[in-house]
This record gives structure tokens, sequence and C-alpha cells, in this order.
């Protein structure tokens, strides 16, 4: 009996301790959060507006006319996997490898970021030709790295399509890996108007009417605006996939948090069932040996 | 009278947005500048000085590197930075100034990151000068 109180009163004491550490990872996770949604939606009109400029100046010019834009046959594809260093975030890095998994590991190569990513992918025996380690506090210096990286590949014909796969954060508690092909840049019409909220005024380039003066020269401008679209567009999908990432952790801290309060609640219970038990025992106990000596 | 929609975004955010009268760009060929009406117009820009002219007030921007699509009735600009003249802290950019500098004289960094050092110098030293010409001319 004894031994028993004892035991339940251990646990709660345990269980206290966890919930405390979730608790206090819950508060982390959302301070983060808050930091990497701002980054995330702060860089989207920016966007928007870069797609448009872009647009413009790949209507303008010829299909083939940059080595970025040019679409080749697809015999190997790279795949940047973008995922957490940390474990702790639910669901996240699970559904995010299930897609990975769906590539063909014959005809793909992976770069990593985040460790989470490249444990997976050395596990599952596929190609990676990088790892890259990004620090939480990720400048666009940090993710130029990775682009640079995937455009080398890309120009130097290694590899004929490059896409990241990543975990899009769409709200709080929803996140959604995607897969999102950034080379060749000919898939731009599907791209452009997706964060759109700049789309008053559009110029109609179609008409004709309107034809844009390029200074210095338009390959000079071609040449500057795609590599700076892969770089910011990467930029944007880490930011994207790090603000999933402490939501996804916040969340599940915070259900992790519930359930130790749950828990700690029934363990409480059982506790003072089981002292109440033991208490009526004893005085029935007394009240029995009273009454056989009187 | 007509005007132009001017928009500035950085990676951070849309820095202004407004109906203008006239902008004054610091494009990689010169200072140009924008009324209503240009002809469509793409450039790039390097670290400068942006002018806007709205209703008879003059509105100065320093502005990083980017690029400037013009169009009859509307200027985009996209830019690494875009502050404001008033917002332009001068300490904390001689700071930032000293640091790059120190940074670059010791010579121990990679190319992309002397690279980025010297792109967040460039764009120091055009806020110093902006601030410096508004307070003496």
């Amino acid at each position: 009996m004894a031994a028993n109180t004892r035991d339940i009163r251990r646990r709660i004491k345990s269980v206290k301790n966890t919930s405390q550490i979730t608790k206090a990872m819950q508060m982390v996770a959302a301070a983060k959060m808050r930091k990497a949604q701002s980054a995330a939606l702060a860089g989207r009109p920016y966007a928007a507006l870069l797609n448009r400029v872009l647009q413009s100046v790949a209507v303008r010019s010829q299909d083939g006319g940059h080595p970025l834009l040019e679409a080749r046959d697809v015999a190997k594809h790279l795949v940047v996997v973008v995922s957490t260093d940390k474990g702790l975030c639910g669901a996240l890095n699970t559904n995010l490898l299930r897609e990975a998994a769906k590539f063909d590991p014959a005809k793909t190569v992976f770069v990593a970021v985040g460790r989470r990513a490249m444990q997976w992918l050395v596990r599952n025996q596929r190609t990676v030709l990088a790892d890259f380690q990004l620090k939480d506090s990720m400048s666009f210096l940090d993710a130029r790295m990775v682009s640079r990286f995937a455009m080398e590949k890309f120009l130097t014909g290694e590899v004929d399509k490059v896409s990241v796969l990543f975990t899009d954060f769409i709200n709080t508690l929803r996140q959604v890996p995607k897969e999102k092909v950034v080379l060749p840049i000919s898939s731009l019409a599907v791209t452009v108007g997706v964060e759109g909220s700049i789309d008053d005024a559009v110029v109609d380039v179609k008409d004709g009417g309107l034809e844009y003066i390029f200074e210095p020269s338009q390959g000079e401008v071609l040449d500057a605006v795609l590599p700076h679209y892969v770089h910011f567009e990467v930029y944007q999908m880490i930011l994207d996939s790090r603000a999933s990432e402490h939501s996804a952790r916040m969340v599940a801290m915070k259900s992790a948090t519930d359930n130790a309060k749950q828990l700690i609640k029934d363990l409480t219970l059982e506790y003072n069932k089981i002292r109440q038990a033991s208490i009526t025992t004893e005085l029935l106990e007394i009240t029995t040996a009273q009454m056989a000596l009187g | 009278m007509a005007t132009l929609r001017l928009e500035i975004v950085t990676p951070e955010g849309r820095a202004y947005s407004d109906d203008v009268e006239m902008v004054v760009l610091p494009a990689v060929e010169g200072e140009m500048g924008v009324l209503p009406m240009h002809v469509p117009f793409m450039t790039q820009i390097k670290p400068g000085e942006l002018v806007v002219r709205k209703g008879g007030d003059t509105l100065h921007l320093a502005v990083g590197d980017g690029f400037v699509e013009v169009t009859q009735t509307q200027v985009n600009v996209l830019a690494d930075m875009a502050i404001e003249e008033k917002a332009i802290d001068e300490g904390a950019v001689e700071a930032a100034v000293q640091r790059a500098r120190e940074a670059l004289a010791r010579k121990d960094l990679g190319s992309e990151e002397s690279a980025a050092v010297e792109a967040s110098l460039a764009r120091s030293l055009v806020q110093l000068q902006l601030k410096r010409r508004r307070k003496h001319g």
C-alpha cells in the first residue's frame, strides 16, 4: 500500500518535470515562431514584385535566351530537401520525408538542408551532393550558398532540373510539404500571381503597345535579375520552412503540456483514492479492535 | 496633374507606397528623373539617393542595390535596402561602417562574405552621405 502511493507520487513528480520542460519549449517556440512568421510574410510583397519584373523581362526575351531559362530533358533531377535540425516538432519531418521518398532514387540527387534530412538521406542510401547546416538566425547570404550551389550544378549540366522540397507555411496549425521547381525558370507562369498582392495595373505586354527600354541592356538586366530571383526564391522557401518548423513545434509542445497536465490530474485522483482507501481500512481496523476489546 | 504610383519594396517588407509627382533614381548609368507618362523602362539601381517629389514636398531615401521597373503610371523599386532620411541613425551607421572596414582589413573572409561586407559598407556609406548632405546643404 505505502509502496504504491510512493510510486504514484514519484510518477506525478516526473510528469510534472516533463511538463515544465515542454512548457518552456512551447514558450521558446512561440517566440521564435512570431519572428519567423513575420520574416516569412514580410518578404512576400518583394517576391510578388520581383515575380512581375521577371515576368515582363522574360516575356520580352526569346526562349532559351538565357542558360537559366533553358528547359532540357531531365536525366538528373536535383532536389533540395529543407528540413529542421531538431526533432520534437510533430509530424513535420515525417510528412516532408515521405514526399522525398517518392523521387526515383536512380534519377535523383539530393542536397540536404538541415540535420534531419541528412540523416534520412544517408539512412536510405540516396545520393547526397551537399549538406548545408544553416544557423537559426539565417541571413539572405546563408541561403545564397545553397542556391548558388544548385545553380552551379545546373549551369554545368550535371543536373537538368532543380526543385526544392520544403514545408509551406499556411498558418500556425497547417503546414504542407511542397515541391517547387526553381530551375529552369521556365515554369514562371505557374509561380506568377500565386502570392500576388500587387496585381493592379499589370502592363499588358501582349498588346505590344508597351516596349520596355532596358538599361544598360536587356541581357545585362536579365543576367542580374535571374540569379537574384533564384536566390530570393530559395531564401523565401527556407524562411517558410522555418516558420513552419517553429509553428509545428509550438503546437506539438502545447499538446504535450496539455497531455502532461491531464496525466497529473489522473494520477493525483488515483493517489487520493488509494490514500482514502488506506485511511478507511485503518479506521475500520481501529474500530473493530475497540469493539473486540469493549 | 498626373501622378505616378511609387512602390518601394525590400525583402523586409514594403518600404514606401504612394502617388507621387516625380522620382529621381540612382540608376547604374547615372541619376535619372522619372515623370508620369515615362516610356516603359527597366534598369538596375546602385546604392544611392532616391528623391521623391510630392505636392511640393521632397522626400529623400537611401536605397541599396536593386531593380526598377517604370511604366507610364507606375514606378516599382526592388531594393535590398530603403530607408528614409529621417530614420537614419548617424551614430549607428558610423559604427557599422567602422565594423565593416575592420572586417575587410582583417582579410580572413571568404569571397562570398567579403562581397557581402562590401555591399553592406556601400549601403552604410550611402546613408551617411545622404544624412550629411541634408544637414549641411
